[in-house]
């Protein structure tokens, strides 16, 4: 059985379809793009899955669980995070608390606990803090765990927001736009990050991107939208090739 | 160590603040006990006791959470009926610290309750809508308690929202809360110990609070309530657990406050006061507990102070505030009290300061980054 199994999504926002007839499966520790023209809806396939809009019809299954229209809260809990294309970071908290936030369904205690700072608060929140240092370590980040997170550079501001994700234990993890933003050598350095926690975290990774070098590098298999339908999909060298997708991306001459 | 090294900077300040109250009630013994207490400065201690309690709990909703409250003294009013109507009543025939307790007790309660019907519809808003509804509900909680009247006779308790006579009181029957008049006839309870106790267990709950899962919970949703939601936050449930103990600290403080004086009536707790804690709030810096409490104390005391400028007093009262938000809050006079807490704390910190300095160099970078890209 596949990790993630999406069979014929589709919403609509009043009279607009906005994505159609999506399928996808998503095997265990694989790593998957998801590419498309602007506005093709490829976001808003990340929204379904991630539980931000309701999809009109379809279906998701992850880890055989079915989490159609749950709400984020559930989804995440369930083991899907995700990033955002415009950085979402909680800018005022420390980029250490950044990360404790991330682990707030993995990691649990009542809030009395942390009133009267028990044993219990005490224990659960060294745990706490052993893991995200760990995890900030990962990243290079852990030097920086006291600043604000407003505070990072662009580039470790991306790799944060991907700490605290990987913070809630995911088995999938969707990045939307990781390398947006960012120089050549950053997207380099960011494409060794994700093979790397691809491979040490042994989870499963869809993203979303622009950069044409960064998903035919890593990618083992990718699907192509335009219009919110699926034009295209597999490894990246029958991609490349597809004059669908080529069409999409250079503009056809076939209207 | 870094961990350790935290830990040790957020105690030290929370036990500056503690440190600060427990000075307070010490400077205050030893000018009463030594005989230089005032009448005006002793009338002044219970509410500059309640208005600290109220800024430290608005400052849940306003800095913590970052929802904009207009309706707090809603809240301290909820308290204060309660628990004045409790203590006035049935605490009559109880012992006088039974009483008291019971009182505060009620009154927390009551304005938790209250705190959760308001906050349940309410909080699913954000922005101006809250703060519209908040100051709403607060009127209209004001206006009822202004029209309520009960009365108790031999056949019980009787109700009634229209005036004093449609209770149909049997001769023998007594007036408990007289509308407008409010509820008349307190047996005054004031007690400066009483209300920093209060201002210790106040400050204790949201120091912890802010310092533990569910205060950061609480934070993340007021920086980015998209990512929270995906983080697996359950928003309903964080915000009412920032705005319901807010809401039940306040009805501590109408406890403590309504008990300080022979009658209480649902007027004094209008919107003006609601402003004012707000005010405390903003003076101090969102968020920023310890500059909550001095505000408070200042903003208090103030006001008496002035008394002598007879018509002048607001007007003078608005320019010290203007300049003392100035002070607090304007780029150039923040920079130069930087400036100057550098020169006072010397040298030592200087290393700090170019690791700083580079930091700020590379969040520059960042943002010319994100401007070429929109302009891209």
């Amino acid at each position: 059985m596949a990790l993630l199994e999406v069979t014929n999504l589709g919403i609509s926002f009043g009279g607009l379809q906005a994505v159609a007839a999506f399928d996808m499966t998503i095997e265990a520790g694989h790593l998957y793009g998801l590419i498309g023209p602007n506005g093709a809806g490829k976001t808003t396939a990340f929204n379904m899955l991630t539980g931000m809009y309701v999809p009109s019809e379809g279906n998701i299954r992850l880890d055989g669980v079915d989490i159609t229209g749950k709400s984020p809260e559930f989804i995440c809990k369930a083991g899907i995070a995700r990033t955002f294309q415009n950085i979402r970071l909680f800018k005022a908290m420390s980029v250490l608390d950044n990360v404790k936030v991330g682990m707030h369904n993995r990691i649990e205690y009542n809030m009395w606990h942390g009133i009267f700072r028990d044993k219990v608060f005490r224990e659960k929140e060294h745990e706490m803090n052993k893991k995200a240092m760990n995890l900030l370590k990962v990243f290079g980040l852990d030097e920086r765990a006291e600043y604000a997170a407003s505070q990072l550079p662009y580039g470790e501001q991306r790799k944060l927001e991907i700490c605290r994700a990987l913070a809630s234990d995911p088995k999938l993890l969707l990045l939307d736009e990781p390398a947006a933003g960012m120089n050549p050598n950053e997207t380099q350095e960011l494409m060794e990050t994700v093979r790397k926690v691809r491979d040490d975290f042994g989870i499963a990774i869809l993203l979303i991107e622009h950069d044409m070098k960064f998903v035919m590098g890593i990618c083992e298999d990718i699907t192509v939208l335009e219009y919110g339908r699926i034009i295209a999909h597999g490894d990246a060298e029958t991609v490349s090739n597809d004059p669908r997708v080529i069409a999409a991306y250079l503009g056809g001459d076939d209207d | 160590m870094e961990e350790k090294k935290k830990l040790k900077k957020t105690t030290r300040s929370n036990l500056l603040m503690f440190g600060f109250v427990i000075a307070f009630w010490a400077v205050i013994q030893v000018i009463s006990l030594t005989g230089h207490m005032t009448s005006k400065l002793n009338g002044l201690l219970i509410p500059v006791c309640a208005y600290i309690v109220m800024a430290i709990s608005l400052n849940l909703v306003v800095g913590f959470l970052g929802e904009l409250s207009l309706g707090h003294a809603a809240f301290m009013s909820a308290g204060a009926f309660a628990g004045v109507f409790f203590y006035t009543t049935v605490g009559a025939m109880l012992p006088k610290a039974l009483s008291v307790l019971i009182s505060f007790l009620l009154g927390g309660a009551a304005a938790g309750i209250f705190g959760l019907l308001v906050g349940v519809p309410v909080l699913r808003l954000s922005g101006d809508y809250l703060a519209i509804v908040t100051l709403a509900s607060g009127e209209i909680l004001k206006n009822v308690l202004s029209a309520l009247y009960i009365g108790k006779d031999s056949a019980g308790l009787h109700f009634s929202l229209k005036d004093q006579f449609s209770l149909g009181l049997a001769p023998d029957g007594k007036m408990l809360v007289k509308g407008a008049m409010g509820i008349p006839g307190i047996q005054k309870f004031s007690n400066f110990t009483v209300g920093i106790v209060l201002i210790l267990i106040t400050l204790i709950y949201v120091v912890n609070l802010k310092n533990s899962r569910a205060g950061r919970a609480i934070t993340a949703i007021r920086d980015d309530e998209i990512a929270a939601r995906a983080t697996g936050l359950n928003l309903t449930h964080f915000k009412l657990t920032a705005f319901v103990p807010a809401a039940v600290f306040a009805g501590f403080a109408g406890v403590l406050y309504a008990l300080n004086y022979s009658s209480l009536v649902a007027d004094k707790f209008d919107y003006n006061l609601s402003i004012n804690v707000l005010v405390m709030v903003v003076l101090g810096g969102m968020g920023n507990i310890f500059g909550g409490m001095i505000a408070a104390i200042l903003l208090t005391v103030l006001p008496e102070m002035l008394r002598g400028f007879s018509q002048y007093r607001m007007f003078i009262y608005s320019i010290v505030l203007i300049v003392m938000m100035l002070f607090n809050q304007a780029p150039a006079l923040v920079a130069w009290r930087e400036r100057l807490a550098a020169r006072v704390k010397g040298g030592r910190e200087e290393k700090n300061e170019t690791a700083d300095a580079s930091y700020f160099e590379a969040k520059k970078d960042a943002k010319d980054k994100e401007s070429v890209k929109e302009e891209n």
